[in-house]
Formats: structure tokens, sequence, C-alpha cells
């Protein structure tokens, strides 16, 4: 079986060429999708019977906390194959992931204290969904900080990874606690299995959004990478081509 | 699919709600932009850095190799 493929997915620069070629076409697909999502849902989706004009905060509040949690996912993944394969390049991105969902879950938690408020009458409960979203944004800052706990970077790769590794343990109880306990917090809307317990006009701008996030997701996961690429293969030959040519056009431009 | 506002003043209060909405969605974009903007920012320092690194490395081979 060949498997050059799979090395190719591990090199930094195959990763840098790449992205450079799809970054513009998929940013252009997220400020579309997010800017028709957002005033569809926020102008145009019905009111919410119960919950009145507040309930539009779901906009925000579920394709965050969406991103949150698949953002676990993939970190913990990329974590993952740098330990068995020794890839590089995965590491470089577990790295990336661990700012960008700690940003989305602390949306997460925001969006949702600033629903709760006039929903349930207060901004924070300790309860379990919420309280498990926190421990996940604890977990998030673990692994960042992890990374710059050792001289060593190898070190610090592999203790991060180690601490995404048995962080997953929390997704699944994030996902279930609004089944096990009692709680305050709505049951999903969204779920794989049956239709959505939502009307379709107001789970359409939520479908468009939950995607532009996705969108959102990747294009910021490949620039914080490419951040990270040129900082570790700073030796090699083409990132020093790289970085000659780009001030040679800024020098050009003075001129 | 119709607006569900009268006017856009309206759509500002959302009946009293529009506070915890509209700060939800401000803090929300500026976090998104923040997000994209930052590793930019980055990626041009870095850039930078690297390529300054590499001029002084050649200018200190050039001078070594006069001196012998």
């Amino acid at each position: 079986m060949n498997w050059t493929w799979f090395y190719r997915l591990g090199s930094p620069l195959w990763f840098y060429q790449t992205t450079t070629r799809w970054l513009p076409w998929l940013s252009l697909l997220a400020i579309v999708l997010l800017s028709t999502g957002l005033i569809w849902g926020l102008g145009f989706a019905p009111q919410d019977a119960k919950q009145g004009n507040s309930f539009r905060i779901i906009y925000l509040h579920v394709p965050t906390s969406f991103l949150a949690l698949a953002g676990y996912f993939l970190m913990a993944a990329a974590g993952a194959i740098g330990l068995i394969w020794k890839m590089k390049l995965s590491y470089m991105i577990m790295k990336s992931a661990a700012p960008i969902g700690a940003a989305l879950t602390f949306l997460a938690l925001f969006t949702g204290a600033v629903w709760g408020k006039p929903t349930w009458g207060s901004y924070w409960v300790w309860d379990a969904r919420i309280t498990s979203m926190l421990i996940l944004l604890f977990l998030y800052f673990g692994v960042l900080a992890l990374q710059y706990a050792f001289h060593n970077e190898e070190a610090g790769n592999k203790a991060s990874a180690v601490l995404a590794l048995v962080g997953t343990v929390n997704i699944p109880i994030i996902y279930k606690s609004v089944d096990w306990w009692y709680t305050l917090h709505q049951p999903s809307t969204i779920k794989l299995t049956s239709a959505p317990s939502m009307h379709p006009d107001m789970f359409q701008p939520l479908l468009v959004m939950i995607l532009g996030f996705y969108c959102f997701y990747v294009v910021a996961l490949c620039l914080f990478t490419r951040v990270e690429i040129l900082r570790r293969e700073r030796k090699t030959t083409w990132v020093g081509e790289l970085a000659a040519r780009s001030s040679y056009e800024v020098e050009s431009d003075k001129k | 699919m119709k607006f569900q506002f009268q006017d856009l003043s309206q759509m500002l209060t959302m009946d009293g709600h529009g506070v915890y909405v509209w700060s939800a969605v401000i803090v929300t974009l500026i976090i998104i932009i923040g997000l994209i903007v930052r590793p930019l920012l980055q990626h041009k320092v870095a850039l930078n850095q690297i390529a300054q690194d590499l001029a002084r490395e050649k200018l200190r081979k050039e001078v070594a190799g006069e001196s012998n």
C-alpha cells in the first residue's frame, strides 16, 4: 500500500502551500455565511413564543458551543497523532487549536450568561452543563500553559498532548449533562437522530450560522498554524526564501 | 420571510432584550475578528524577523570572508 499521501499530509511545506491557495475562498465563504446568518437570525427569524427576542442569542450561542467542543476533539486527535506518529505538523495544529478553542468556550459561556439573565433571571448558575463548560475552558488554558512551561519544545508538545487526551473525558459529560442531571439548561435543540425541535424558519438561519462558524474555525486554525510553521521551520530553506521574498516586496513598496 | 421589527430602533431595543442580544453580538464579533487579525499580524512579524536574521547572518559571513 502506498503511504506517501499520509507523509505528505504531515509536511509543513505542503500545508503552507495548500492553505495559501484555499484560504481566500474559505474566508469569503465564512464572511458570506456569517453575515447572512446573523442578519437572518437577528432580523427575520420569528420571535420565540416564550422567550421573546432574547432567544436570538441562540444564533451565536449554539455555533460557538459546537465549535468549542469539536475544537477540543480536534486538538486531542492532533495530539494523539503527534504522540503516535511523531508528526511535526500535528503538534503545530494542536498548539494552534488551544487559543481558538479557549476563545470559543469563553464566547459560549458569555453568550449563555447574557441569555440566562432575561430567561432564568441569573447570569450564572452552578449547574452541570455550565460547570462542565467551565472545566473545558480550564482544560484549554492547561494545554496552552503546558506548551510554554517547558524549555524543551518536544517535552511541552508531549505533555500538552497527554493533557488534551485525558481531558476528552469531559466532552461526553458536557453533551450528556442536560440528560443526566436536573438542570436549568434546555435539552439540545439539534439531534443527529431526530428532527430539530425548532420551527424551520428559526432553524435555517441557525444552520447557516453553524456552517459559517465551521468555515471561520478552519480559517482561524490555518492562520494560527501557518505562524507556528514559520516559527518552528525558520531554519529551513523554503522559509528563508519566503522571508527574503516578502522583505524584498516590502522594500520595493517603499520605493 | 419578513422583517420582524417595525424599524431599526425597535430592532435595537428588542422589547427590552436588546442589551443582552447586542452585547452577545458585539463581544462575539470582537473576539472572532481578533482571532483572525492576531495571527495575520504575527505572520508578518515572524517573516520580518526571519528576513532580518538572514540578512545579519549574510553580512557576518561577508565580513568574516574579508578579514581572512
